[in-house]
């Protein structure tokens, strides 16, 4: 067992506890970063002026009858930045923009001495725009050639060798839809500038250090005269990995002007129409099968929606290229990625990061071509499973696949799916009009940021002389529980039990240059940095504890606060060791580091070893469709899911419940629209509000649900043989949409394979069902050596004409 | 006339100088009470909910959820509320709180992961603990049909999940919030807040709350109101304010005068008599639920799909009506019902049936000054009923299209058919040539599906992001197909 994933006696982590903050939240004393708003004195606060056209140059902007509003104290413009006009990392972000590139840009904002005051004033700046044609949709900027940002080839093996060697070849179209991430906090952030000029900025942030660096460029200063905290966040999911930089800028700018603090808090409707989503994508593919159902070869063309600038979309569709395989192994493969170029909001970091939509792509294919091989879906995708001694399409080996068979085979046991299935085929032939159908899907996730520099990690450990523990360390706490398994690995490496240990806001100021809290890597990174400095401090404390106990630190051990030392009664309580350690002025301080050994990745050729290692999972969703509506319910779900040897067991399975209705959403009832039509409204976000674009609520959680962690599964890679957790079960939800798309199927006559749209809104499984009802025989002949084209069904008819209708849900 | 206050947690606290559009949850914000938060500021997602005592249905004051941000804080004048901080008792210094038994079981179980949404949750679970007709539903038997999940929604401490509809969580998936409220108690007699229920609730309070040349004024009697809306035609009329609140705070809209009308009780009446059961507009959709109690079928279909239990705590038929959407959710059923509306101002009162009531988008025969003071449903009601709200989602979502039926089928025959429509037209309309296709016809599958024809041709459907138009037209018929399935079946079985 290596160091890193040694557990010591009675370790604490792997004790299943609530999350540490569980208290402040029941309670709503939690706070987040706006609620600090009514804590500070002579906040000022900040207002867009969003200005509502898909695209167009700024010919003047006029903020004088702004001031002229009661209340208004200022309009930040592009002339105030003393540093450098960009919010992003790519410079292609303006943070005041002389062009409006998307529908709700925002071009200036205004300070007031009450939020009202600063509405009002952002509505009475006059701008005036030179409009420019615009580009709404994917498909269009695909036709219109729009594109930005690397175009990566992934090649493996000889595609046309392993097409003319395949049996059966199939060729197909699949565009799926964007994802809102709608943490319930929307971004914020409050600025104010001390009396040293040292700029502090309380912000919403999943990263920040590069808020810090991005608030310093803006201000034209450097990095050690600005701070950046994060209390917590109310959720991020990836939205507030690049998206809180400007906002804290401007904040910041604001505070900086008027000596003031500044507030900036979006609410829905700006949050929805101004900061980046999920990126949706567009596939078109080429698969060849042998006589068995085994891939030969895969060529494909994916194009993600980057929206107005490049943000985070050249890595995600890296990621995307990189999980196209899943659990599969593609001996050839030709798999091109691109970027589109839309006046649309910057998409960006979400759950997933391009995994998800990559994986989404070779599950549609499994799921469409089963029928066609004749294959039930389940078996086509055991067939194609990694075995040993196979590699990636960009060439990393996948050293243990022998967890994407104990993850199946164990949902397959725990989900009791033999008997099931019998028992949905006679629920089938009983009910003509109510269908239910089974699906399992599994995953395979690479650990690690797939730019090698960013896996690294620092912490800060302080010990004080009365013996209780304060660690600080470069990860953000938005829900996943990270601050909760650090405390625990904490008290796990120092032998002290929890209580002792406490753990201060995420600052720049305590560890600098950290990574996001992003990439699922938090607990990787960060919780080896904590390990390694507190490692350091008891080595330090040994040797005072040795001397004391007379004896060799070597024998020394530390379990539950108490130093004991082998073969001897003699002991020594953790403050008094601690005390001791004081008086012979032995250091309690340790800066900890870690740094993820063995990545190597060349963008350029596309090829590496990008992952530390692979998370795995299985899932098994039953559904039901209403076959006079499409309206389905998910009935039961069961999962194991792999997370090595947990950290946290309660917060883990809350991560994996988490992140599959998350998951669920997006692939059933998360329906991002966008006006396309050539009306006043071009661009504009339709679903900008919580009545209209619909989270998964208490009515689509499995009515069945059980997760189960894989056992022994220790990852001698990682922290105490844990694997990370965040991201990967949100594709445990291809399961629902699989299950959906059979149970579409089981209205119509078998072999006929069924195109789903995504997301499969309760309309799109009605017009899947319609289809199946057909059994059309034409659609099906047409799939095979033809092509096929499911897209995002509800958009045929909807881009067109949009009437703005009144909500209605609510009485007066 | 007295400064208007409100008790927050127990604390008498003046609302000045709040404006008379400032919400509940601005107030409570700036007063440093930020465990009430704003996730989506238009009553969706329930992150702001707060207990309210309000008159009860079976004790005297019922603890009743809402969401602060659509309530202006000066509609609750003289009202008591209690906030998240407010469950929990206050420990020594230094010491932790001790936590409401809803807060143990959402910490304990894992309910909390952000956080933000968490002291929403946590009102609207409590309001749930103290609903004093909370009683332990059985599991489904095992063998029963598990397709009929109504089992699933009950707690076996008879927690209804339906309170958590208007509650929306990011993070967990909701299976351990799920467990939290499952698993949670009744309360002790020594629970203050259980033994508040057991004493009066606040009395309305007469309020003219002004500044800055806006207005916020309640009246304690119709007669008093009347006369005001005769003088001020412009003002805006709220109850809940559920409606109201999202234009305050989505479309910025700020009005001169607002008139609260929620707690006058000639608005507050249900009856029963023996041609008629009459309504009052200004009961809110949880008080005619529970009040009624199933005795109107359709309606009882109608109240678990309409909006969320946090908003169905505070909207009113009058407003559903008054608002005059196209898309309501009650007008379909309304129509079925063949109800009427009974308008009053200071002249006197008229009865309009509700089919002549609309006249156009949001627009309605109802005169300026003019009031919904009730709705009345004639009896006998018919037996054959069916409410089909078409929506991405099952809780708490806005219809594509709804469909009311309520049919008289006697020997086999349909005698009478009356069919409400929504989202079809500028106006909720009737269905009146599919309920010619089917009356003095036998119910039989070809009466159904030439009927169902009829009725997928109804109005015009529009496309938007909730469905397209084919849908929606498909979605009429298939609602007549679906309940003819149902009927059939029922007999079969």
């Amino acid at each position: 067992m290596s160091h890193l994933s040694d557990r010591p006696e009675k370790p604490v982590v792997g004790v299943s506890m609530p999350h540490e903050s569980a208290v402040l939240h029941v309670t709503g004393a939690a706070l987040y970063t706006d609620d600090l708003v009514h804590r500070t004195k002579d906040v000022l606060h900040a207002y867009p002026v969003q200005v509502m056209k898909a695209h167009g140059r700024i010919t003047a902007l006029r903020t004088e009858p702004a001031l002229a509003v009661p209340g208004v104290v200022r309009v930040l413009t592009g002339a105030d930045v003393p540093g450098v006009n960009d919010a992003g990392m790519k410079h292609d972000e303006p943070l005041f923009p002389d062009e409006v590139m998307f529908h709700g840009h925002a071009v200036a904002w205004v300070l007031g001495e009450t939020l009202e005051a600063a509405r009002l004033g952002a509505a009475a700046v006059e701008v005036e725009l030179d409009e420019q044609p615009s580009l709404i949709l994917l498909r269009d900027a695909i036709a219109a050639g729009s594109f930005h940002g690397a175009r990566p080839v992934m090649l493996t093996g000889d595609v046309d060798a392993g097409f003319a060697d395949s049996a059966h070849v199939f060729t197909g179209e699949f565009q799926f839809s964007d994802q809102e991430h709608f943490y319930l906090e929307t971004h914020a952030a409050l600025a104010h500038v001390d009396e040293g000029e040292q700029v502090f900025v309380q912000s919403s942030t999943q990263h920040p250090s590069e808020t810090q660096e991005i608030v310093a460029h803006v201000l034209g200063l450097h990095s050690h005269e600005v701070t950046v905290q994060c209390l917590r966040m109310g959720g991020g999911f990836g939205g507030k990995e690049m998206q809180p930089h400007g906002f804290a800028a401007v904040a910041a700018l604001g505070a900086k002007l008027t000596g003031r603090p500044v507030r900036l808090r979006l609410n829905r409707t700006q949050d929805l129409t101004m900061s980046g989503k999920r990126h949706g994508f567009h596939a078109q593919w080429k698969i060849g099968f042998d006589s068995e159902g085994r891939i030969q070869a895969l060529d494909a063309t994916l194009t993600a929606d980057g929206g107005w600038s490049l943000d985070l979309s050249e890595p995600v569709v890296a990621r995307a290229l990189c999980h196209i395989d899943n659990t599969y192994w593609i001996p050839n493969a030709r798999i091109t990625g691109r970027i589109a170029k839309t006046n649309k909001v910057s998409n960006t970091a979400f759950r997933g990061f391009g995994g998800p939509q990559g994986m989404l792509v070779i599950e549609d294919i499994m799921g469409r071509c089963a029928p066609l091989l004749g294959l039930d879906p389940m078996e086509l995708r055991e067939r194609n499973f990694y075995r040993q001694g196979q590699s990636t399409p960009y060439g990393q080996p996948v050293v243990q696949p022998e967890r994407i068979s104990a993850v199946w085979e164990q949902v397959k046991d725990n989900a009791g799916i033999a008997d099931r299935k019998r028992e949905i085929a006679a629920f089938n032939a009983a009910h003509p009009n109510t269908k239910r159908a089974l699906a399992i899907t599994g995953l395979k996730f690479g650990i690690s940021f797939n730019l090698t520099a960013f896996n690294q990690g620092g912490a800060l450990v302080l010990i004080y002389k009365d013996g209780s523990v304060l660690i600080n360390h470069g990860g953000t706490e938005m829900g996943q529980g990270l601050h909760t398994k650090m405390l625990q690995v904490a008290a796990t490496t120092l032998g002290i039990p929890l209580h002792k240990v406490r753990l201060a806001p995420t600052r720049t100021d305590k560890v600098p240059n950290t990574s996001a809290t992003a990439a699922s890597a938090g607990a990787d990174l960060n919780g080896a940095a904590v390990k390694n400095a507190c490692e350091q401090l008891r080595e330090r404390l040994l040797q005072v504890a040795a001397t004391q106990l007379g004896s060799n630190a070597s024998d020394v051990r530390i379990v539950e606060g108490v130093a004991r030392t082998l073969g001897s009664d003699k002991k020594l309580a953790w403050d008094d060791l601690v005390r001791t350690a004081y008086f012979q002025r032995v250091q309690l301080s340790a800066a900890g580091f870690y740094r993820t050994e063995g990545l190597h990745w060349d963008a350029k050729t596309f090829k590496g070893s990008p992952f530390k290692y692979f998370a795995h999972g299985a899932a098994a969703a039953e559904v039901e469709v209403d076959g006079f509506t499409g309206a389905y319910r998910i009935r039961r779900v069961d999962i194991v899911h792999d997370v090595g040897d947990s950290l946290s067991p309660m917060i883990d399975i809350g991560q994996v419940e988490g992140g599959f209705v998350q998951g669920a959403g997006w692939l059933t009832l998360e329906d991002m629209r966008w006006d396309a039509s050539d009306g006043p409204n071009r661009g504009r976000l339709l679903t900008q509000a919580a009545s209209t674009y619909k989270l998964p609520s208490f009515s689509e959680m499995p009515e069945e649900f059980n997760v189960t962690l894989l056992e022994h599964a220790t990852e001698e890679g990682a922290v105490y043989g844990s694997k990370a957790v965040g991201e990967p079960p949100l594709m445990l939800a291809f399961s629902v949409r699989e299950a959906l798309r059979q149970a579409a199927a089981a209205f119509g006559p078998s072999g006929v394979g069924v195109e789903l749209a995504s997301p499969a809104t309760p309309e799109a499984v009605y017009w899947a069902i319609q289809t199946a009802r057909r059994g059309d025989a034409s659609l099906n002949g047409h799939a095979r050596n033809g092509s096929a084209t499911n897209g995002h069904a509800g958009n045929g008819p909807v881009d067109g004409a949009v009437r703005t209708d009144a909500e209605a849900l609510n009485g007066a | 006339m007295v400064a208007a206050r409100i008790t927050v947690n127990g604390k008498d606290t003046p609302i000045s100088p709040a404006a008379p559009h400032t919400t509940v949850l601005d107030f409570l914000r700036e007063r440093g009470l930020t465990g009430t938060k704003e996730g989506c500021a238009e009553g969706e997602c329930g992150a702001c909910s707060v207990l309210v005592a309000r008159p009860g249905v079976d004790k005297p004051t019922d603890w009743v959820a809402v969401n602060a941000c659509l309530v202006p804080v000066a509609a609750l004048d003289g009202q008591e509320i209690i906030t998240s901080e407010g469950l929990a008792t206050a420990g020594e210094p230094g010491k932790p709180p001790t936590l409401h038994p809803v807060q143990e079981e959402m910490a304990v179980r894992g309910g909390s992961q952000c956080g933000y949404c968490t002291p929403g949750f946590v009102c609207s679970m409590a309001a749930e603990y103290y609903r004093p007709d909370r009683c332990a539903h059985p599991d489904p038997a095992d063998g029963a049909d598990p397709a009929d999940s109504a089992g699933a929604e009950h707690g076996p401490n008879g927690f209804d999940l339906h309170a958590l509809s208007g509650n929306l969580c990011r993070c967990t998936g909701y299976r351990p919030i799920r467990d939290a409220v499952f698993a949670v108690g009744t309360p002790t007699d020594e629970d203050p807040l259980a033994q508040r229920r057991e004493q009066s609730p606040p009395a309305p309070v007469a309020t003219a709350y002004t500044r800055d040349d806006a207005a916020f004024l309640r009246k304690s009697t119709l007669t008093e109101t009347l006369q005001l809306l005769r003088e001020r035609p412009d003002a805006v009329v709220v109850a809940g304010s559920t409606d109201w609140g999202v234009e305050v705070n989505i479309r910025s809209r700020r009005a001169d005068c607002v008139v609260a009308v929620d707690r006058l009780p000639e608005l507050r009446e249900l009856r029963v008599e023996s041609d008629s059961i009459e309504i009052g507009a200004a009961l809110t959709l949880t008080e005619i639920e529970r009040r009624l109690d199933g005795r109107v079928p359709l309606l009882a279909e109608l109240f678990p799909q309409f909006a969320s239990r946090l908003i169905r705590n505070g909207a009113t038929l009058g407003g559903n009506l008054g608002t005059g959407s196209p898309i309501g959710d009650s007008p379909p059923v309304l129509l079925a019902l063949e109800a009427s509306v009974v308008l009053a101002d200071a002249d006197g009162e008229r009865e309009v049936p509700l089919a002549d009531y609309f006249t156009g988008y949001r627009q309605s025969v109802r005169r300026p000054g003019e009031l919904i003071r009730a709705v009345r449903v004639p009896l006998p009601l018919s037996p054959v009923v069916a409410f089909h709200k078409i929506a991405k989602r099952r809780f708490d979502d806005i219809s594509s299209v709804a469909v009311a039926f309520a049919l008289d089928v006697e020997d086999g025959i349909v005698r009478t058919a009356r069919i409400g429509l929504g989202g079809v037209a500028a106006t909720p309309i009737r269905s009146l040539a599919t309920e010619a296709a089917l009356e003095g016809r036998p119910w039989a599958a070809e009466t159904v599906e030439a009927a169902a024809q009829v009725l997928r041709g109804e109005g015009t459907p529009m496309n938007d992001h909730r469905a397209s138009a084919e849908y929606r037209s498909a979605m009429l018929g298939q609602s007549l197909l679906k309940l003819y399935a149902r009927t059939t079946e029922a007999v079969s079985s």
